[in-house]
Order: structure tokens, then sequence, then C-alpha cells
């Protein structure tokens, strides 16, 4: 079937009618060209979203104290409610909901930066190691806040790349030591982190953090990660039973909001994918549909085709082709004009949005694009294997009726055709 | 070489029924050359047909060579008119695309022949008929004789046992109408089977065997010795 005659017989009738088969390969080059179009822009839209969600790990959950807002258990509202170090075992050990914990303490007033001549005010984050993972801190040099540190009581710090530029300048800041209220810290890392502003964050050891400025055992906040689970339903119970765990732990109604806040990260993610999956679905509805415009049109022109070659098949027949090669025929001119068709849109459309990507991505790296909802906006190599299959099928499909058709010419019928 | 026996075939055409073959029996020899007459109505293309495997018949029995064609579906139709039997049509049905060798190989395309083969042998059959120089010209470029011409060797080609031809001097002048003959009469020299239908008189004349039909059944079958007898009938008509 796929000798040179097939090839040649369907190069000269699509040759015969250049503009016909030209404007029918039109119509389905647009469907892919705007299906791709779509997909590639609903994709940087939800690419630009998840960026939005990559400075922090997805399945981040954060915890914070405040006071009772609801009577509980004879007892009265306005009760403040406080995090403890136990609280801090009990959440990484105890709940198997939980992955990772970072307890933060925050450290009173406003602590002051000195390095020689060199001073400023920065936020200080107390934190265990885990928070590196979970708040996706970028090392530049040297390390993050370990273990040991925590154990030891080590007075270490991790700065952002800011208060390195204002307190050491030139210098090289590893090994140095910066004073906070004048209590020496050793640098022993800086974090650094283009599109986002804690550059003027430093980092030190919670436990470092208590002991130093008087926190005793004190902890105000937790960063939690979350088993990645899959629906907002799962996500949801999650906060639910931390929120319980918690009420039962420090004697507060667990919904009230004020005595404990809380906020989950995975179920906002989740949601936030989910209209981004519905978008997709809109997306190939519209795209599909389009698409059968197309193929609506080489079916008719098929049609028209074969009608028009009523007494051609005849004759072949009467010759001896039998009904399959004559459905081969026309099945795979059909199949080859919304292939090309197809394709050519195909590669205009992935053309066009990788042109965008090119620009977007120019923006982004010279820094114009902070804050942009739009990213990466490329269909991706199984889409295109989809679509491509898609071509094929819609060929085959456009070409079934006709060819059927053209199977079913009588000889006899089509030599009378004059 | 055929054998038919109470050959009916009737049309259906809305609530009518046209009765067209009424129990025609018929037979020819292998090496005949035959020629079907009648006026318009008598039945002639209708038989051609199912002569030609193109159309089923209703009711009795047509063998082809020892084998019975009925009911056969449009597959081993296809197949059977390939291997058995040559057509030709008044207006040539030529596929307007190709060129005249495309055109002669076109059955051994069907027996799936490579192309280099059956171009080498479509061109045998060109030369055999006069008009290998014309190998390369599309229809449109030749004359109405030269057409027939290449629709004569595309039936010769596949080595059919029966050449059907319906009216294959309708379309031409005298003058090539008698070339034409002469070039079926040289195929039935060589032991082919040639059945022509015509209406008219001198073309069936150079036939050796004229059936003549009216109203579905055969009016009078006229052989070799009494042709002249006919030819002079023909004459004083």
């Amino acid at each position: 079937m796929f000798d040179v005659d097939v090839w040649q017989e369907i190069f000269s009738t699509i040759k015969k009618n250049k503009l016909r088969t030209f404007l029918t390969g039109f119509s389905v080059a647009w469907g892919i060209f705007m299906l791709m179009i779509l997909l590639g822009s609903g994709n940087g839209l939800q690419n630009g979203v998840k960026q939005q969600f990559s400075d922090n790990s997805v399945n981040i959950m954060w915890l914070w104290t405040g006071e009772t807002s609801m009577p509980y258990k004879g007892l009265k509202e306005g009760r403040p409610i406080k995090f403890k170090n136990d609280d801090y075992t009990f959440l990484s050990e105890k709940n198997e909901d939980l992955e990772q914990v970072s307890s933060r303490f925050y450290l009173p007033g406003n602590i002051l930066y000195t390095y020689k001549n060199e001073y400023g005010s920065f936020e200080t984050s107390s934190c265990h190691p885990a928070l590196k993972e979970m708040e996706k801190v970028n090392i530049v040099s040297g390390r993050f806040i370990n273990d040991l540190d925590m154990t030891d009581f080590r007075k270490v710090i991790v700065i952002g790349e800011n208060i390195r530029k204002a307190l050491f300048k030139d210098e090289d800041p590893m090994g140095k030591y910066v004073k906070l209220n004048n209590v020496p810290f050793k640098v022993v890392g800086v974090s650094y982190d283009k599109k986002r502003q804690n550059e003027r964050t430093a980092y030190i050891p919670v436990t470092t953090a208590q002991r130093i400025f008087n926190g005793a055992d004190r902890v105000h906040s937790f960063a939690i990660t979350t088993k990645m689970v899959k629906t907002v339903e799962e996500a949801d119970a999650i906060t639910e039973r931390v929120r319980q765990d918690m009420a039962l732990r420090h004697n507060f109604d667990p919904k009230d909001k004020r005595a404990m806040g809380s906020f989950n990260m995975l179920a906002e993610y989740i949601r936030t994918m989910k209209i981004f999956q519905a978008i997709k679905i809109f997306v190939w509805i519209i795209g599909i549909g389009t698409l059968i415009a197309g193929i609506v049109g080489v079916s008719n022109i098929m049609l028209i085709l074969v009608k028009e070659r009523t007494r051609e098949i005849g004759i072949r027949k009467a010759l001896g082709a039998t009904p399959s090669s004559v459905i081969g025929l026309v099945l795979l001119e059909s199949v080859l004009i919304t292939t090309v068709a197809g394709y050519a849109g195909l590669v205009v459309g992935v053309s066009i949005m990788e042109g965008i990507n090119y620009f977007l991505e120019q923006m982004f790296a010279s820094g114009a694009g902070e804050g942009m909802f739009f990213r990466n906006p490329t269909v991706d190599f199984s889409t295109a294997i989809a679509s491509t299959l898609i071509l094929v099928i819609s060929g085959a499909l456009a070409g079934y009726l006709p060819a059927r058709k053209a199977a079913n010419v009588k000889p006899i019928e089509a030599l009378r055709d004059e | 070489m055929i054998q038919i026996k109470n050959l009916h075939k009737s049309y259906v055409m809305g609530s009518n029924s046209l009765h067209v073959l009424k129990g025609l029996d018929l037979e020819i020899e292998e090496g005949e050359f035959v020629s079907i007459m009648g006026s318009s109505g008598s039945g002639k293309s209708t038989l051609l047909n199912i002569l030609g495997i193109l159309d089923d018949y209703d009711q009795g029995s047509y063998y082809l060579s020892g084998r019975l064609m009925q009911g056969l579906n449009e597959t081993k139709a296809a197949l059977t008119r390939n291997e058995m039997i040559g057509f030709v049509f008044q207006s040539f049905n030529l596929i307007s695309f190709k060129n005249a060798m495309e055109n002669v190989a076109l059955p051994l395309y069907y027996q799936k022949v490579s192309r280099k083969k059956r171009n080498m042998i479509a061109l045998e059959y060109l030369d055999r008929l006069g008009i290998k120089e014309w190998a390369h010209h599309l229809p449109n470029e030749m004359s109405g004789g030269q057409k027939q011409r290449v629709a004569i060797a595309r039936a010769l080609i596949s080595k059919p046992k029966i050449i059907l031809a319906d009216e294959p001097t309708g379309a031409l002048d005298s003058a090539t109408s008698f070339e034409v003959m002469d070039i079926l009469k040289e195929i039935n020299d060589e032991g082919k089977t040639v059945i022509i239908v015509t209406h008219e008189h001198d073309i069936a004349a150079m036939t050796k065997k004229i059936i003549r039909l009216k109203d579905g059944v055969i009016e009078e079958v006229i052989k070799n010795g009494d042709l002249q007898l006919f030819k002079d009938r023909v004459r004083t008509e």
C-alpha cells in the first residue's frame, strides 16, 4: 500500500486541486495552531503561578500563637497561648501527618548588627536546620545551620546577601564575627535568592536564640512540612488534626483561629492547581472543537473528491481494484492532508510559544519579570505527541466516510456516469 | 468458456421492477469472436455487465471457464475481473492524470507486479499496438484511435481469457473504427475470446458470430456460414 504509485496518485490529485487542498489543510492547521497557543498559554499561566508557590515547599504549613477569643472548658477568653519546645518534640515525633518541623523564636526588640564600623538592623530568623528545605534557602557560600549548632548552642549565623554587602563590603564574611546586640556570632554561610527579598534575613539556631535572648523554652511559631497529599480535603484534614492536637495540649477551642493561627500552603496549592486543571480541560475542549471544524472540512473535501473521482474509481474497479485498495487510497490521502497540515500548525504554534518563552526568559534573566504570573508558556513533548496522534486519528476519521462511499462505488454505475 | 442458462435480471426502480433479462441462454466457446447486437433496452449492456462480473444476476447460472460466477463479494469479483477479463469501453476510460504507459500498466499494479517490471511490459504492449512513441503522453494529448489502442493494450496486459468491448468504435470515425476492429481481430486470431457489444451492423459483420437480443432474450444467432447472408441483408437494409 505504501508504494510509489499510491503517493504518485495522491500527489497528482492534490496538485490538481492545490487551492482547495491548501484551504482544507489550513483549517486543520489552524485548529492545531490554536490548540498549541491555548495550551501553551495555559501552561504559562500555571507555571507562573507555580513559580509564586516555589518560594517555599508547596507542602509547607505555618502555626503561630495568639490569644484565645472563645471561652473553652470554663476558661475565659483573652488567654495568651504559648508554644514550648516540647510542642516541637510533639510535632516532629508524634505526628504522622508531618514530615519536618522548624520552630522559631522571635528575638525581642530591634536587633542591631555590627561589624567593625558598619552597622544595620536586619530581620533575624531563628530556626531548625530543616528550614533550609522548607523555605528553600539558597546558600551561595558556606553552609546552613546544622544539628551540631543546635545541640551545642553555637553562636553561628547565616546572613543574607544584602547583610553581607552592608556589613562586609568587599571582605570575605566567612568565619568573621558579626555582633547582634553586642553578642558575637560567627558567619558560617551566605544565602542569596534573586527572586526573594530575604537577603535581608539572617538565620541563627533557635536553641542559641532562646538561650541568648532569654527565651527559655518559648517558641513563637512553627514552620512544618506536611505529608504530600493529593486532595484539598486531605490537606484540610491534616490542618484540622494538627489544630485539634495543639488545642488539646494548650486547652483552647480547635475552632479558635485567634488562639492559634494556621496556614496550610498545600491546600491552597492544590486548590490553585485544580483551577488550572479546569482551565486545561476547557482549553482542550476549545482546541478539539476547532480541530473538529477542520476535520469536518477535510471530510467534506474528500467526499467531493470521491464524487469527482467516481468514474476513475469505477475504472480501477473494473480493472481489478479491490475495495480495500480504494479505501486505502482515500484514507491515506485524508491522513496525509491532515497530518502534514496539522504538523505545520503544530510547528508554527510551538515555535511562537517558544519564541515568547525566549523573550520571557530574557526578561527574567534581566530581572524585569519580577512578579509576572506568566512563565515558560510551552507545550511539553507528550502533549505534542498526543496532538500528532489526534491528527492521524482525525485524518482517518475524516477519510472514513468518503472512503466507504468510494468502496461502495459500483463500477457499472461509475462508468455510465458521463 | 461462457455458459449462461436461464439468466434473469431485473432492476428495481422505486416501486417498479424492470425485468431486463428474461431467461437468457448463451454459450460462447473459447476463441470465438462474438458481437452482441440489439436495440436500446434489449438488455445488451446488462448482459455485458453480467459477463464482466460488474453486476450480479437474479436467477439462472453463469459459468466462466467452468467457475460459477454468482454472489461473489466485491474483492473476489475484482480479482476475477483482473485475472479473466479485459475491458474496452466506448469512452476509453483512461485515467486522465496517468500517461499511456501507466494506464496500460494499471491492471498489473493490482496484481502487485513491481513498478519497473509492469512499465516494461506496458511498453511492450504499446509497441505491439504501434503507439510506443506515445507512451509518455497523457490521454488528452492523443487522438481517439490512439486512446482506444491504449485501452486495448490495457485490456490485454493482464493476459485475460476474454476481451469485453462495449461499443469500442462508438466514439471513432469509420476509418479508425476499422483499424480498431482489425486489432481486435488480430487478438482473436491469437486465440482470445473477444465479445463486443455494438449497434453498428458493419462492425458486427466483421465478427464471426452475431447474437441479436430482443426484449431480454436471444432473438437470433448468426454464425460463420450465414454471415455473408447477414452482410447482404445489412447492405440491402
